[in-house]
């Protein structure tokens, strides 16, 4: 559990990242941070592992303030995945994945042994191994910056808009893969991100940001599709233009297809038959 | 031409490198003093120029003072420096020990600013994401240092070297100026007797010194150079093999 306690950050220049930020993330769950830039999503992350100091305020995880822990280890038992990897360009991917284990003394063979069943847990072929960082894709790049964070087997993920670099299709088969392991692992995942559709996808819970870290709404993604708390939150999550209520059409001429469309007219996709399927995604 | 010629077959002259020969001969030892002055003097800078330079870079502190520091140690005349220094080391030190101090100081203050310059902007160069990283996985501020940034900017810190290097080994030859050896000997006796072939001959040692020592930092550099970041090791030229893409991504 993931505790903020009237949480304010001043940045020196002057200005108010977040203002009196209250909020309790469950553990083993997901939870997303969505907002616009400068709305203080990221400034709220890296305060859990104390890249960033709150001005005022307490972060608790299970209710241990981490004001009063040392820094580095702290962050060593703290999953943290960036947005451009941040991989050391000068390691190998394996070594990549095993920097943490090492600097907590592991062994390095056996550190290196456990790297590579992480490529295989989060989809990687085992010969990219002894590769370069930069020889590797944007997503390979994303998932190998994914086993580097899970390789001390932290409770907590961080992730700041990780597959922020990446192209849409590569960044669906990432989100997938994570849903994935999430299924498989149970952290307590705090994903940051600006696409509320990614949210939607990942989230056990969305929190919804206005400037400042005011949460505008917080909930399931069915609650919050469902209601909107105001308009703030209808037009970021697109409801205000209809594009988040569906209807069904028939056209002629097209063999008795359903098709289904948004608010505008505009055609989404095609209805098909059969059972629904439970637990399919929400989008 | 015949200028040249004859500076060349002096220097090829067996017997000026014969052991024993009258000063400013054999030309070995001229040249392992030149040396020595130059790696002395070098070591001493760099045990200066480095730390401080790894702590601006890392820290970003310090960076406007060290710049305008540097730069007006860039401008002070190295001869006028040594001369100056003489007379004060004169005054206060043995007539044996005063030139090596002075002239030593002298050739630290000329290969600092390169030093200093090479190690803080190679650190400043690293990419800020990758230092961040290391920071979110837990790294301590010095293995931040030793592990990250001092590796990946290793070419530009041994630039810095290598060009405070040359700096001294150019100027060591004002080393005869203070009573000292070097190749510089060669070159004052030359002037002295008039000799042609001694002065050039000399001048012709110092460059080919430099030259080779040149070589040997910029082979360096290229063994330093952080495979990963290399482009002779892109994916395609050392993986010859299709690339993996049963990853999907």
């Amino acid at each position: 559990m993931i505790e903020f306690r009237g949480v304010s950050k001043r940045f020196p220049d002057g200005t108010l990242a977040v203002e009196e930020f209250d909020f309790t993330l469950p553990s083993r769950k997901t939870t997303v941070f969505v907002g616009s830039s400068g709305c203080g999503k990221t400034t709220l992350l890296r305060m859990i592992n104390r890249m960033v100091e709150p001005s005022s305020g307490q972060v608790l995880i299970d209710g241990e303030d981490v004001a009063g822990q040392d820094k580095v280890k702290l962050r060593r038992r703290i999953g943290y995945v960036l947005q451009a990897s941040g991989l050391l360009p000068h390691r190998k991917v394996v070594d990549n994945v095993a920097t943490v284990p090492v600097l907590n003394g592991v062994p390095k063979a056996k550190a290196r042994a456990d790297a590579l069943e992480l490529l295989d847990k989060v989809g990687l072929d085992r010969s990219l191994a002894q590769r370069y960082p930069r020889q590797l894709s944007g997503g390979q790049q994303q998932r190998v910056g994914v086993a580097r964070a899970l390789a001390s087997d932290p409770n907590i993920l961080l992730m700041d808009e990780p597959f922020g670099a990446v192209d849409p299709i590569v960044r669906a088969d990432l989100q997938v893969e994570l849903n994935r392991l999430q299924r498989e692992l149970g952290k307590t995942i705090v994903f940051v991100t600006h696409d509320i559709d990614e949210a939607f996808v990942l989230a056990d819970q969305v929190v919804i940001l206005r400037k400042g870290g005011a949460i505008a709404q917080a909930g399931t993604p069915a609650e919050i599709l469902a209601a909107p708390a105001d308009d703030f939150v209808a037009s970021f999550i697109g409801a205000d233009k209809g594009k988040r209520h569906l209807q069904l059409q028939q056209r002629e001429g097209d063999g008795g297809l359903t098709l289904v469309v948004d608010g505008d007219g505009r055609p989404v996709g095609v209805l098909e038959d059969g059972e629904r399927r439970p637990g399919a995604a929400a989008s | 031409m015949d200028l040249l010629l004859s500076a060349l077959r002096w220097i090829f002259d067996g017997s000026h490198w014969q052991a024993g020969s009258q000063s400013p001969l054999p030309i070995q030892d001229r040249l392992v003093e030149h040396l020595a002055y130059t790696a002395i003097s070098v070591v001493i800078a760099a045990l200066i120029a480095l730390p401080l330079g790894f702590f601006i870079g890392h820290t970003g502190r310090g960076r406007q003072f060290v710049i305008a520091f540097t730069g007006s140690m860039r401008a002070l005349p190295t001869l006028g420096l040594l001369f100056f220094l003489l007379m004060v080391f004169g005054y206060w030190l043995s007539y044996d020990t005063a030139p090596i101090v002075g002239a030593t100081i002298a050739f630290v203050v000329l290969a600092i600013p390169s030093m200093l310059a090479g190690a803080y902007s190679g650190l400043e160069s690293v990419d800020r994401g990758v230092i961040d990283a290391a920071r979110a996985n837990g790294m301590t501020e010095w293995q931040i240092l030793t592990q990250v940034e001092i590796p990946l900017s290793l070419p530009l810190i041994i630039g810095g070297i290598r060009a405070g290097t040359l700096q001294v080994i150019a100027t060591v030859t004002i080393a005869s100026y203070a009573g000292l050896g070097g190749l510089g000997r060669i070159i004052t006796s030359g002037i002295g007797l008039n000799d042609y072939d001694l002065i050039l001959g000399g001048a012709l040692l110092v460059t080919f010194l430099a030259l080779v020592v040149d070589g040997l930092f910029a082979l360096l550099q290229r063994v330093t150079a952080t495979r990963g970041l290399s482009d002779s090791h892109s994916a395609a030229s050392s993986r010859p093999q299709s690339v993996t893409t049963t990853a999907g991504a």
